[in-house]
């Protein structure tokens, strides 16, 4: 008998783990390029930074000054390992808008991003699932049928109007969640104030803290929101859902399956699901990614403190140390769920192991 | 008496452009022997074979003057009734343990899971029971094979994984569809072999279907042959050779012969029926 590997339990790891290292080194390579891609859109945008520090009435050697501060005065290369060294060390420089540290600022808007995404995720995962294999499992019943017009909804209609309709109805008329923001000013204050910030996620923090109170506030405060994006990813993960599901449906192992006598449950979230799994991880790290990029128009409509609101900010300002800190960590946060992906993808799929 | 019998078994498929019957009225019954079912593609031989596990998937429906295992009745059985008698009492071997098997579960997942979860056995006693299956389909190497996936099994221990996982409930009836088309032809013959000893051994029907008119004549007691959803010719395996039907003929005629003439082969003549 050959070809057929030692019965171990590391079987099933060890691949995995040099896949880790080999992700690990393909992850610093992109972000090089992503750095190197970021360096240089800054350079060729038609704004000066020194300009927006000294004003418009600086004198030349004001002007020059600055110049040689901001290391401008270098030649492009030494300014783009100046730049990868300090990104390295965590160091994306400093806001034009605000003198302080990107790094720090972006450490204080992007759990907001992430907290509202993991969220999302999450229900567009728990609900959009199930309702691919209910419609998978009944193609062409009024249950296919109503996963296919809420999904076609949620694909179609512009976020931007969901969420107003959303805090028209939810807040403005039913009262049942809280209005824009993550907390009420009163919770706010308390959570600044007399709690000790972990995570910046106020969902965590509060829980850490045993502050319920807070909590509860912030839960009324990202339901619509979290919700909203959930929606939006569940479109999606429900459509992909159900076409991987009819596929894998059509198998012939699914007969064998049911030859054995296997129950239809089974057959469907054992056997299928099993398959099923493989392609959809990627469907899901995908739209988390998405989400995670900041959901510009759900966190300006939401007043939510996000990366996507920070980087529209600073955009506005022309701050392209800002700019570019988030689009780096975004970059980062989507490379990494690539990864990870990859990785689950690997642990599900014996075929993608060797 | 009989252990199956089917009576004016019909599948119709209905499909955008009106109603496809893919079986058109066959009736056979089946002791405890081997009945060879033989046709070419497209001719309803595997909607047979499936219906009586009443697998045919929808659109496909499934219509039957009678239809009885064991005195059972599955025309009218509930789901339920059916799940049991397919886990344990008819088993089905499939053309290709390239698609047959769950690709991202191991094959000893697969061979105790029905042991486990309708026998309500254990997990070694499970692994045990599934190993001895392993080793009566002549695989040796039985406890490394348990922790395989299928891609890693080459087409013959496939398919000899698959006669093992169909005979652990040790079945009555064993429904054997095309199972050696898609293997090598040395393979062929030892699958055939082991498939042949056990279902001797064991004393089960065998309903065998194959597009391969020796081999089925080798192989089993009587011969259905069917050609577009109807039984042209039931005939005793070793009379083939003197088959009436001229489709029956037809089809002999079509096959080579070794050390025979050179000449091309006649093509079947669709003429006639």
């Amino acid at each position: 008998m050959t070809g057929l590997p030692a019965p171990s339990p590391q079987r099933r790891l060890l691949p995995v783990l040099g896949q880790i290292a080999l992700g690990l080194g393909t992850l610093a390579i992109t972000l090089l390029g992503l750095l190197l891609i970021t360096f240089v859109i800054a350079r060729i945008v038609p704004t000066d930074p020194v300009l927006s520090i000294v004003g418009e009435r600086a004198t030349p050697a004001q002007i020059a000054a600055i110049r040689e501060k901001l290391g401008l005065d270098l030649p492009l290369w030494q300014q783009f390992l100046i730049y990868v060294r300090d990104a390295v060390q965590g160091d994306l420089g400093r806001s034009i808008r605000t003198g302080q540290s990107v790094t720090a600022e972006i450490a204080r808007y992007f759990p907001a991003t992430l907290e509202l995404a993991t969220l999302g995720t999450i229900f567009g995962t728990l609900v959009g699932v199930p309702a691919g294999v209910l419609a998978a499992t009944r193609p062409g019943s009024i249950a296919d049928q109503i996963v296919r017009v809420v999904g076609l909804m949620g694909y179609s209609m512009p976020v931007f109007w969901l969420g107003l309709i959303g805090l028209l109805v939810f807040y403005g008329q039913l009262d049942w969640v809280a209005g824009p923001g993550r907390l009420d000013p009163v919770y706010d204050m308390m959570m600044q104030f007399t709690l000790t910030s972990y995570t910046g996620m106020i969902l965590v923090d509060a829980a850490l803290n045993g502050a319920w109170d807070v909590f509860a506030n912030a839960v009324s405060h990202i339901v619509l929101p979290a919700g909203l994006l959930g929606y939006v990813s569940m479109a999606y993960i429900s459509r992909m859902t159900r076409s991987f599901m009819m596929n894998e449906l059509g198998q012939e192992y699914i007969t064998t399956a049911r030859v054995k006598g296997m129950p239809e449950w089974r057959v469907i979230w054992v056997h299928a699901m099993k398959n099923v799994a493989v392609p959809l991880i990627t469907v899901i790290a995908l739209s988390y990614a998405y989400l995670l990029e900041g959901s510009v128009l759900t966190e300006t409509i939401f007043a939510w403190p996000g990366l996507g609101s920070y980087i529209t900010d600073a955009l506005f300002a022309a701050d392209m140390p800002a700019v570019l800190g988030g689009t780096v960590v975004v970059g980062v946060a989507f490379v990494t769920l690539n990864m990870a992906s990859d990785i689950l993808y690997r642990l599900v799929d014996p075929r993608a192991r060797a | 008496m009989s252990l199956l019998e089917v009576r004016n078994l019909r599948v119709t498929f209905a499909t955008e452009t009106g109603e496809v019957q893919a079986v058109r009225g066959v009736s056979f019954t089946l002791g405890h022997e081997r009945l060879g079912i033989v046709g070419e593609s497209g001719s309803g031989k595997t909607m047979t074979g499936r219906s009586v596990l009443r697998l045919v998937r929808p659109p496909g429906r499934i219509e039957a003057d009678a239809m009885t295992f064991d005195g059972r009745d599955l025309l009218h059985a509930s789901e339920r009734e059916m799940r049991a008698l397919r886990g344990k009492r008819i088993g089905m071997v499939m053309q290709d343990p390239k698609y047959s098997l769950n690709p991202v579960m191991t094959i000893g997942r697969q061979l105790t899971e029905g042991l486990r979860l309708r026998d309500g056995l254990g997990r070694s006693d499970a692994t045990a029971k599934a190993i001895a299956a392993l080793e009566a389909v002549q695989i040796r190497d039985a406890a490394r094979v348990m922790e395989a996936y299928p891609h890693e099994l080459s087409g013959g221990m496939g398919q000899r994984v698959m006669i093992a996982m169909m005979l652990i409930p040790e079945p009555d009836l064993l429904i054997a569809d095309e199972p050696t088309s898609a293997l090598d032809v040395t393979v062929q013959a030892e699958v055939l072999s082991i498939l042949d000893g056990l279902v001797r051994d064991r004393g089960m029907g065998l309903i065998f279907i194959s597009h391969d008119l020796r081999l089925v004549a080798r192989f089993c007691d009587r011969v259905l042959v069917m050609h577009k959803g109807l039984v042209v010719e039931e005939i005793e395996a070793a009379h083939l050779m003197e088959a009436q039907h001229p489709y029956t003929k037809g089809l002999l005629n079509c096959l080579p012969r070794i050390g025979g003439s050179r000449a091309p082969l006649p093509v079947l003549d669709r003429a006639g029926f």
